[in-house]
């Protein structure tokens, strides 16, 4: 038996979440496609982001499936190394900044 | 790097690459068929619409040896378009209204009539469109051909897979991109990629690996940008070429244990309207031997043109090109795969 929680191949099969619930998975898929059309940001900038934003909830499937939508749209390794280093930044800022409240509780508590 | 031919290796043959992509494993067996395809939205056979260009392959010899080169070509290639051939061409051309004239190899530049001919089908007044690798044109033999083309008014449409150093020159050879570079704006320093000089340059993308191209007119905004940014070139259009699973390149998706996911992702991305527009339809492909194909592709898998239309350059007959019947095979799928592919680009 396979015990890896989880599978490449497994992201083709994403669709299939509307076999339990059809109609919301449906109306998700109507919206995921939609965002991800050009409009004010462009495909290239839109795979970026979801790059940036799939090491930041580090799901597999999506670092797979938008590393490949990022090169099929014209960006260049440096650009995609960036994206990965600004959801770095975002993460590790976002714990350090949580220092303040750290501090402000330190200063309450302290003489 | 050699070629596969001269490696011996047995992809440089055609009918096991066929096997390969028809019937390599349970997996690729199980995929659909180009042909059924067109089954299903009324195009088989495929048919025509009509000659508009006429391509010629002068030969397999180049200075180069691409990691993707579904010509397989190389400086041990030998296989050289001869003035015989030319001449069938030039004469099946006088009597046509077909107004573009299209040379790749190989290395076209390369073929030792190659200057002559240009010349000659330019007094014709056919427009002239030579595929340059570009690294050519900074060699000593070949550095005064800038100022040829311009004379001839020749359209240069030339191999630059990325913007970037690393991404070229793992596809192309290490050193490739500098020498791009200095050829770009060499060209440019002509006119060429200028607005308002007619002189057109125009560029070939094609990606780096098991992917497919994105929006051509996204990726030639960037490219524009980053290449203007960087050295100060300017051209005028781009085309995405999808990689087709044949030759230099089947042999990196076997290697790398992506055919079967990259025939897959081919054929999940098929598109009628890229069927209706493929490239097969409006041209004619004239191998460096004279035999005629249905495109460049084609021509690599050794598939002649069909059996009730003429063969060979020397019986030229326009009527019955314009009605063979064009052979199709599953690598077919990479010209239909998104928004089409064509030796002109995107097709839809």
């Amino acid at each position: 038996m396979d015990d890896s929680y989880y599978k490449s191949k497994d992201l083709k099969k994403f669709g299939d979440i509307t076999e339990f619930q059809e109609k919301l998975g449906n109306k998700f898929f109507e919206y995921y496609g939609e965002v991800f059309e050009e409009g004010a940001l462009t495909k290239r900038e839109k795979a970026l982001i979801a790059l940036a934003v799939a090491h930041t909830v580090q799901c597999p499937y999506c670092i797979d499936a938008y590393t490949t939508e990022s090169l099929e749209n014209g960006a260049s390794e440096e650009q995609m190394m960036e994206a990965v280093h600004v959801s770095a930044a975002i993460r590790g800022g976002s714990s350090l900044v949580h220092g303040v409240q750290m501090m402000n509780k330190v200063k309450g508590l302290s003489m | 790097m050699k070629s596969l031919q001269a490696e011996a290796h047995s992809l440089s043959d055609p009918v096991t690459q066929l096997e390969l992509i028809n019937s390599h494993n349970e997996k690729i067996r199980s995929l659909s068929k180009f042909e059924d395809k067109l089954k299903e939205i009324n195009l088989f056979p495929l048919k025509p619409t009509g000659v508009e260009i006429f391509q010629m392959n002068v030969g397999y010899m180049c200075n180069m040896t691409c990691k993707h080169c579904h010509v397989d070509a190389g400086p041990d290639r030998t296989e050289i378009m001869t003035k015989e051939t030319f001449q069938y061409c030039l004469d099946a051309l006088k009597n046509t209204d077909i107004n573009t004239v299209d040379l790749t190899g190989g290395a076209p530049e390369m073929n030792p009539h190659f200057r002559w001919f240009v010349g000659e089908v330019s007094k014709l007044g056919k427009h002239v469109i030579v595929r340059s690798n570009l690294t050519i044109l900074t060699t000593n033999k070949f550095s005064d051909l800038p100022e040829f083309f311009k004379e001839h008014g020749v359209e240069v449409t030339c191999s630059l897979p990325f913007y970037s150093k690393s991404r070229t020159d793992r596809q192309r050879g290490k050193g490739t991109y500098d020498k791009s570079i200095t050829a770009l704006k060499r060209l440019n320093e002509l006119g060429y990629g200028k607005e308002d000089t007619g002189l057109l340059l125009n560029l070939v993308y094609n990606p780096v690996g098991a992917f497919l191209p994105g929006d051509q007119e996204e990726i030639k905004q960037e490219f524009k940008k980053e290449l203007s940014r960087t050295h100060g070139i300017e051209f005028n259009d781009l085309y995405t070429i999808t990689n087709l699973p044949i030759s230099r390149f089947l042999n990196f998706l076997l290697m790398s244990g992506n055919l079967e996911e990259y025939m897959e992702k081919l054929i999940e991305a098929f598109n009628p309207a890229a069927a209706t527009g493929v490239m097969c339809r409006n041209t004619i492909s004239v191998g460096w031997d004279g035999r005629l194909f249905d495109c460049d592709f084609n021509q690599m898998l050794e598939m002649e043109i069909h059996e009730d239309s003429v063969q060979h350059i020397r019986e030229f007959d326009l009527d019955s090109l314009n009605n063979r019947q064009i052979l199709v095979n599953q690598h077919c799928f990479g010209c239909t795969a998104g928004a089409g592919s064509s030796c002109g680009g995107a097709t839809t």
